[in-house]
């Protein structure tokens, strides 16, 4: 519902390998192959096995790494390190410890050249908004698991990222504050126009959020299969598992998925690496 | 029977609870009170004993010094002065040396530290330098620093900066190279340059470990300026030590050794306020022990 017909994708990837060079000096594939698109204003979840490359999918398309072969696109540029089109939550905290509340979420407007009176003004719109208001001079440490989150997100979204890329956000969290999250995720996310990948374990929170979910292979991952999520918005992650057809797109996803988990189950406990 | 007081339900009331709290306070405090005691306790038998040993004719006084000699030493030094001069100015010369040293040590320490944490070149190519320099026992650096710089501060400081600089140096370094890495690419994604990373996620990230090795450069500070003046110099409590022991006044060794650790806690209560003035978001309990 939010993708736009008639204009290039958000995010595309093209047949893109990634090998990583590991400390023993032998290569390491983590991704392979893999092509992609995620349309303009789609929340696009990826699920997986363990280690199957999809943080590192992640990071070649916020330009954190380079690709080792194929080519990545945003908003049909390619990539070329770092972008100022992307925001990006990371899944453990990485809010800035020594900043209070209020300038973790003024730092992206500040790195970007607003002037620090203009950042802290919008920064404190932002805190607010994630239900932060009355914690602005607060440290991360003095701060719950929840509301670091909370930190986190109004970090990335002040600097009004194109794609929003996280990287199991809320895994951290218990499930009550989880949940939480995940609703006010869609309904920040509904007031922007933003694309979203998000990568998680968990195949519920990936139905209840996309519009798209995809299945990775075992490493070196390549897209396996993408299941269009066609349930009604705006959604509440806690009702839709209710819904019959959540149940179903459970099911089919889950079988899909199983084989994968099952490979790379069976290749750890074996102690192969890849 | 006691099944029966087992199965009786607790009793909740008010005053019950309160009784229950005021009993816990009361352990509390008599558990503080025994500790005192104990801490005193320790002091009056190890001085006491001392005292009692030399009183007795165990130990002799010449040798081993005696605690009431010392203290009417320190009595002496504070009202009259010692034989060389003031007893404030060998203070002053002592933390003026050391002040300087911890001061010196600690900027060229972090610059240094930074610099190779931030760049692999220098490191891979001074690293080995900076090891062998570390290697070497610094003390003997000081008869160097006293016949090129002769008797007055500057061969004190110099000492001082030896040993100060290599400790806030690796400090530094570790924690420039510690910095986690996703902070470093959170930074990156929401903007910063290379300036912004370095000053506005490297330094503060690194300045936890800095800050945690200023206690022991302080110490390190006034042990080259002690060891500096011991050596050779006309003023400072290591002077007075020297002249003390010049003359066989165990006493005298003592009561500098005591004027000395003073100096030395207050030193350490302000390096204390200096970190949590340097680091406000670390927790008290993440801060180094005693």
């Amino acid at each position: 519902m939010h993708a736009q017909a008639g204009r290039e994708p958000a995010i595309s990837l093209h047949e893109v390998t990634k090998r990583f060079r590991t400390p023993s000096r032998t290569f390491y594939t983590a991704v392979r192959d893999l092509s992609l698109e995620v349309a303009h204003g789609e929340f696009c979840a990826i699920v997986g096995p363990t280690g199957s490359g999809k943080s590192t999918t992640l990071s070649l398309i916020a330009g954190l790494e380079a690709p080792s072969r194929g080519r990545v696109l945003v908003l049909g540029e390619p990539v070329t390190g770092v972008g100022r089109h992307a925001g990006y939550m990371f899944q453990t905290d990485a809010v800035f410890p020594w900043k209070n509340v209020l300038d973790n979420v003024a730092t992206g407007p500040i790195y970007r050249g607003v002037p620090r009176k203009e950042a802290r003004r919008r920064a404190r719109d932002w805190v607010a908004r994630v239900g932060l208001a009355g914690f602005e001079d607060r440290y991360p440490n003095q701060l719950s698991g929840g509301m670091r989150k909370r930190v986190a997100l109004a970090q990335s979204l002040i600097n009004e990222p194109e794609i929003l890329l996280m990287d199991e956000p809320f895994a951290a969290l218990d499930v009550q504050t989880r949940t939480l999250m995940e609703n006010e995720l869609l309904e920040l996310w509904s007031l922007t126009s933003a694309s979203v990948v998000f990568v998680t374990h968990d195949l519920e929170e990936a139905i209840s959020l996309a519009d798209r979910v995809l299945v990775f292979t075992a490493a070196p991952a390549t897209l396996k299969r993408a299941y269009p999520i066609d349930l009604p918005r705006p959604r509440n992650v806690t009702e839709i598992r209710f819904d019959p057809r959540f149940t179903r797109f459970y099911e089919l996803i889950w079988e899909d998925l199983r084989s994968e988990v099952v490979v790379t189950y069976e290749r750890t406990t074996k102690g192969a690496t890849a | 029977m006691s099944v029966l007081q087992k199965a009786q339900p607790p009793d909740l009331s008010a005053t019950a609870l309160v009784g229950e709290e005021l009993a816990a306070e009361a352990r509390d405090q008599r558990r503080h009170r025994l500790e005192r005691i104990l801490q005193v306790a320790v002091f009056v038998v190890v001085v006491g004993g001392w005292e009692g040993s030399v009183r007795l004719g165990w130990v002799d006084a010449f040798f081993f010094g005696q605690p009431s000699g010392i203290a009417a030493t320190i009595w002496r030094w504070v009202t009259r002065g010692t034989s060389q001069g003031p007893l404030w100015q060998h203070v002053a010369v002592t933390v003026e040396e050391t002040v300087m040293a911890f001061a010196i040590g600690v900027v060229i320490g972090v610059i240094a530290g930074f610099a190779l944490g931030r760049n692999r070149t220098l490191a891979a190519v001074f690293g080995p330098y900076v090891r062998m320099g570390n290697a070497i026992p610094r003390v003997i650096l000081g008869s160097i620093f006293i016949i090129w710089l002769g008797l007055g501060m500057a061969s004190k400081v110099a000492l001082g900066v030896t040993l100060t600089f290599f400790i806030v140096f690796f400090n530094a370094f570790q924690g420039v190279r510690e910095v986690d890495l996703n902070l470093v690419n959170n930074a990156r994604i929401l903007g910063a340059g290379p300036r912004q990373l370095s000053f506005d996620v490297m330094f503060p990230s690194a300045l936890g470990w800095i800050t945690s090795s200023l206690h022991t450069s302080f110490g390190f500070a006034l042990v080259g300026a002690v060891v500096g003046e011991f050596l050779g110099a006309t003023r400072g409590l290591g002077y007075l030590v020297a002249a003390a022991q010049g003359a066989f006044n165990t006493n005298g060794v003592f009561a500098a050794m005591v004027i000395l650790s003073v100096v030395a806690l207050i030193a350490d209560a302000l390096v204390t306020r200096l970190e949590t003035r340097l680091t406000p978001w670390r927790p008290a309990a993440q801060r180094p022990g005693p």
